[in-house]
């Protein structure tokens, strides 16, 4: 028996890596803003996009890809906007990867602005998969609680910003803001927060004014 | 639980390996897993062995080093291990970090019978 020992050094995401920086580089030169939203089951990814829908759906063209486990229903809320929709049923997968992106390719329609991907309710693993996103949007609910960014540290770590939704509700759940601004900063200093209320429209126009700049920002 | 899923890209690096060095079996794999690579290595290890089974690597041994995070500061210039993911420098309190090491996830190398 002969035995070999060999160096790889190989990244075991690598090859979701290359496909995402493929479709980054894609995007980017067709001058879309593709932005991954993450966050727990509920924490209201698909509210704040049917609201942030309203603010920009005028002025830019926008379309979004929904991912979940199993239904059509979050694709379905979207297009009953007038908004493109495409969702990805990962049956079972807790993630998006970006393999599962790139097969949406051909049907993205030309002249869009803004591409959104929803990724599957889930505060630990989509963490880690690049979809080929310029912009990461980490999401926190108030009645998930103030300490969540320390103990889901990847999830904003990774993000380029953290929307807190469902402010309104801070009168009635415990929620120190000022506590995960600051927790969420210390993970990661770059981060920018919003503070939002779909029900109350609060933080939305600050939130759209982000992404509109940082759509300017690839173009140029 | 996403350890399934990176275990089955690791098991493609596997055959592509096994199979360019002609390899009977593998006998040993070795992983590189850094503290903020967002995956358990405890839970990468159970996946390992659910899925070895019938593959070229059903007798292979898995071994995992740990990472730990380090990080280096822009203005003081110290290099910091961090036990937590707190990006404040302990030396000059700056948060102006660079990530030297702790998000590795990496096949580093694999021992083969040929």
């Amino acid at each position: 028996m002969k035995t070999k020992e060999i160096l790889v050094l190989e990244d075991l995401l690598g090859s979701n890596k290359k496909i995402a920086n493929d479709i980054r580089k894609k995007l980017t030169q067709q001058g879309i803003l593709t932005i991954n939203l993450m966050s727990s089951p509920g924490s209201g990814k698909t509210s704040l996009l049917e609201a942030v829908a309203e603010h920009i759906r005028n002025a830019y063209k926008m379309a979004v890809i929904e991912g979940d486990i199993e239904t059509e229903r979050d694709a379905e809320r979207i297009r009953a906007k007038g908004i493109p929709a495409w969702q990805i049923v990962t049956g079972g997968a807790c993630h998006l990867e970006a393999k599962m992106v790139g097969r949406l390719f051909p049907e993205i329609p030309p002249g869009l602005d803004f591409l959104f991907i929803e990724n599957v309710g889930n505060l630990v693993c989509p963490a880690s998969y690049d979809l080929g996103e310029s912009l990461r949007c980490v999401l926190l609910s108030t009645p998930e609680g103030d300490d969540k960014p320390k103990k889901y540290p990847k999830a904003f770590t990774t993000s380029d910003c953290l929307v807190i939704t469902k402010s309104d509700l801070i009168p009635t759940v415990i929620f120190d803001i000022e506590r995960t601004k600051k927790e969420a900063l210390q993970l990661n200093p770059k981060l920018k927060i919003f503070v939002t209320s779909v029900k109350e429209g609060s933080g939305i126009p600050e939130f759209v004014e982000f992404l509109v700049s940082s759509l300017e920002r690839i173009r140029s | 639980m996403h350890e399934l899923s990176i275990i089955q890209n690791l098991f493609e690096i596997l055959e592509e390996k096994a199979q360019e060095k002609k390899a009977k079996k593998i006998i040993k794999v070795r992983l590189q897993v850094g503290s903020l690579s967002g995956v358990v290595a405890e839970l990468l290890q159970t996946a390992f062995d659910i899925y070895k089974k019938d593959t070229v690597a059903s007798g292979a041994h898995l071994d995992i080093e740990k990472i730990p995070l380090q990080v280096e500061c822009r203005q003081c210039g110290k290099r910091i291990l961090k036990d937590d993911f707190i990006f404040v420098c302990s030396h000059c309190q700056s948060s102006d970090l660079k990530i030297i090491s702790g998000t590795e996830l990496i096949v580093e190398k694999i021992e083969m019978e040929i």
